[in-house]
């Protein structure tokens, strides 16, 4: 009853709350996984799209038996072959689309969306 | 299912599951003409000794050593072996590839060592686990003297012309394996003049025709190739890389992939993924294997022997 009270009596309040609460969220997430990973296995990367805000370091993990590659369509970024648990990092400074694959299966395709840097502006 | 004229004898799939029951093996024999009938193994060993018979080994991965097979060049060594007391001696190799699984020197050099062994000329096409170094240095140093490109070439033998192919550099995101203009245009060049009855045999470590998109088991612009190889009589393609047998005939042209020495991958969408495929000790070396195969002139007959280390 408490509850359901504050939400309709208090809709503006709540909304700004939510909006807060994301804000910390975001602000929050690099303490808690600096290095956000994608994971290769079964011939996929995971997840397919990671969404990272600028200056994030990301990390490619390969959990197959097979050696894999991390290799940027543009060619802004390539990973030497990845034996059975290698990881590979990449910083991604500036804010855009940025589509890789496997170039040595290139069936496997990836996408990281690099955010503008939030909270600055 | 040996005789010449088996036209009306069993199906493609049919002989495929005996060549898989019994451990031997499909053989094809042309020679100068369209390969219209095959037959299993006896065929082959009856057939006069006259023609020429060459191995095509593939997919030794030397280097890899996880559960699928943690001793590859053991297993290897076994194929070798076998190489060595077959009743024909073939006249030479052709390795269609992944010879090392990370390209490092020390399983370049094993993989030689171990191959040597047949003591049997060996014409090697690049698979792309070969190439994993800065500018494929180590592969173009032992193996690519004397080829073009990336490592493809042409060579005679007997009357038959053989074509080795590149298809596993500048892959594209999303594509298949890779031939591109370059390749393709000395290839139409290589091809002409030559006459149709001219048997051909292209060898290239991807699959030329798409085997399964899904898994990239095929030639973004193999249909190009083929185009070019369509006016002759007989045309064999042997490929690698899927690990696994698998024959097409389409026209003249007859497709086929070999065994690898090191470790089974799934049947086309079997599985999750197209990785090593862990099966039962007892199970593995029935499932490795490299493909004998025979031309003999004056006959409309081409043999490809798949052989298994076990049957």
């Amino acid at each position: 009853m408490v509850m359901r009270t504050r939400v309709t009596g208090h809709r503006f309040t709540a909304a700004l709350g939510v909006t807060a609460f994301l804000a910390i969220g975001l602000l929050a997430l690099p303490a808690q996984a600096e290095e956000p990973t994608v994971k290769i296995d079964n011939f996929t990367f995971n997840p397919p799209t990671l969404k990272v805000a600028a200056g994030t370091t990301v990390t490619w993990k390969n959990e197959d038996d097979i050696p894999h590659t991390v290799a940027s369509v543009t060619r802004t970024f390539k990973s030497k072959a990845l034996d059975t648990d290698d990881s590979y990092t990449f910083t991604f400074t500036t804010a855009g689309v940025y589509e890789y694959f496997c170039s040595l299966h290139p069936h496997m395709k990836g996408t990281i969306v690099v955010e503008a840097k939030t909270g600055s502006n | 299912m040996t005789t010449d004229d088996d036209k009306h004898g069993p199906s493609r799939r049919k002989v495929l599951e005996c060549m898989t029951w019994a451990g031997t093996g499909v053989l094809w024999t042309v020679a100068g003409g369209v390969p219209t009938s095959m037959g299993l193994i006896d065929g082959a060993i009856a057939a006069e000794t006259k023609g020429l018979t060459f191995l095509q080994i593939s997919d030794s991965h030397v280097g890899f050593d996880k559960p699928a097979n943690p001793n590859v060049l053991s297993t290897l060594e076994e194929a070798i072996e076998r190489v060595k007391t077959l009743p024909v001696q073939p006249s030479f190799m052709i390795h269609t590839g992944d010879i090392t699984h990370l390209s490092k020197p020390k399983e370049f050099d094993d993989a030689d060592k171990m191959i040597s062994q047949a003591k049997l000329d060996v014409h090697y096409v690049p698979g792309e686990h070969d190439i994993l170094d800065e500018e494929a240095k180590l592969y173009r140093e032992r193996y690519g003297r004397g080829a073009k490109g990336a490592g493809w070439y042409s060579f005679d033998a007997n009357g038959v012309h053989f074509i080795g192919l590149v298809n596993v550099v500048n892959l594209k995101a999303g594509g298949l394996g890779n031939l591109g203009d370059e390749q393709l245009e000395w290839l139409e060049a290589d091809l002409k003049g030559r006459s149709a009855s001219t048997p051909i045999v292209v060898f290239a470590h991807i699959p030329l025709w798409v085997v399964y998109k899904e898994w990239g088991w095929g030639t973004e612009d193999g249909g190009r190739a083929l185009e070019y190889l369509k006016r002759f009589g007989s045309v064999t393609v042997l490929n690698g890389h899927i690990h696994q047998v698998m024959q097409k005939v389409e026209g003249n042209v007859t497709f086929h992939t070999a065994q690898s020495t090191a470790f089974p991958q799934p049947a086309p969408g079997s599985a999750p993924s197209p990785g090593p495929m862990k099966v039962p000790d007892d199970k593995l070396r029935t499932l490795l294997g490299t493909a004998n195969v025979t031309f003999k002139q004056g006959e409309q007959r081409l043999a490809i022997i798949d052989q298994p280390l076990k049957s």
